[in-house]
């Protein structure tokens, strides 16, 4: 029940943030920095995310079949795969891993 | 010219195709992280922003508290204010309509509106992608989180791998240039470091501080970051560089800023700046 508050929460942000930016006055847009910080908080909080989720558990850093994920799915971007193809990739490498005995 | 043979809407209509399809990793991942079908399908109806979307369930999944995991989403979901502003000078939607735009105010929509030059295409750009991708994202996540009920242990099946290849995905478009390359590496590190000392989830927090000083102090880059996760332009070939710099010139008032979300990925400077990125584009 706790977790549909959070849920909740996180989309009356979300929407609030976008309806914000049809309502700010439009001299707003002329400062850069607004979009430069929108810009370097997705590239931050997408490279932390990718590396909570590769090597952390809970509060341990920890190598396992997901650091193989982690590079076959480079792998596939290099080649342009697209997005679905990479994701399916990434379980592959996993999976296939722990077949062969891997954490 | 008619809807069919508008350009803006063949391109927003595949784009929300290839966008939608991968609502199925969503859902999938998200039932692996723990949330259940209604709950998932709340994140897609309601927060609908892939990015968000996938830090919530990222955070969740990792063990961290929904405090952290709605801080993640709430900072990710920050760009899409700027799309909006952006939006707002290009499109000017008036009343009701308004509240509308903002909740189809994402990475694929703005890219596909932004990507054109005529107001008329703009437009239909816009609501197309927009809703197309709303439609079929949320269709897709359904059948996603029912098929990953039905799988069982998502370990098994690697979907913890499959979320570190979901953020890698959408990490890459953004980090072509060198300096986004360098922001990434630096938010990685600080997230490795501050993982053993402080509760799950937080780390990624930290991360977006670090992001954020470095946004801040920096000057001239202020379209890094903002690409979208699918490139609605990518086999358009030349008639989209046409496009951009059409753009450029025609909208005095909002073109400048406008433009420059995209215009700034053909100039010469951006090239050279990309000279080992990979060569993705």
């Amino acid at each position: 029940m706790n977790l549909w508050l959070w849920i909740l929460l996180a989309a009356a942000l979300a929407y609030g943030t976008k309806l914000l930016g049809y309502l700010v006055p439009a001299k707003w847009m002329a400062n850069p920095r607004m979009s430069g910080v929108a810009g370097t908080l997705t590239i931050g909080l997408l490279a932390a995310l990718t590396v909570v989720n590769t090597a952390a558990d809970g509060q341990h850093l920890v190598l396992d079949a997901r650091v193989g994920s982690l590079l076959a799915a480079a792998g596939a971007l290099l080649l342009r795969a697209p997005f679905l193809v990479v994701v399916v990739v990434g379980a592959a490498a996993a999976a296939g891993l722990r077949l062969l005995g891997l954490p | 010219m008619s809807f069919t043979e508008s350009p803006a809407v063949r391109v927003a209509l595949s784009i929300s195709i290839a966008t939608g399809l991968y609502g199925v990793s969503f859902g999938a991942l998200s039932v692996a992280a723990g949330l259940d079908f209604w709950q998932t399908m709340a994140l897609s109806l309601l927060l609908f922003s892939g990015g968000s979307q996938f830090a919530f369930i990222g955070v969740i999944g990792g063990g961290g508290s929904g405090i952290a995991a709605m801080s993640a989403a709430a900072l990710l979901g920050i760009r899409n204010g700027v799309y909006g502003m952006q939006l707002n000078a290009l499109l000017r939607p008036q009343g009701a309509l308004r509240f509308a735009a903002a909740h189809v105010t994402i990475d694929e929509s703005t890219a596909t509106s932004t990507g054109q030059s005529e107001p008329a295409e703009q437009r239909r750009g816009f609501w197309v992608a927009g809703i197309g991708v709303f439609v079929l994202w949320n269709l897709f996540t359904a059948v996603g989180a029912v098929a990953g009920n039905a799988l069982g242990d998502p370990k098994q099946w690697g979907l913890d791998g499959a979320a570190v290849a979901a953020f890698l995905a959408l990490l890459w478009p953004r980090i072509r240039g060198r300096q986004p390359a360098a922001i990434a590496a630096c938010c990685a590190l600080a997230t490795v470091l501050t993982v053993p000392f402080v509760p799950s989830g937080a780390p990624i927090l930290v991360a977006a501080v670090v992001a954020g000083v470095i946004g801040w102090f920096r000057h001239g880059h202020e379209q890094e970051g903002m690409e979208p996760d699918v490139e609605p332009y990518e086999h358009e070939g030349h008639s989209h560089v046409e496009h951009g710099h059409h753009g450029h010139g025609h909208h005095g008032r909002a073109g400048d800023r406008v433009g420059d979300y995209r215009t700034p990925r053909h100039d010469s400077h951006i090239r050279a700046d990309d000279g080992d990125g990979g060569g993705t584009q």
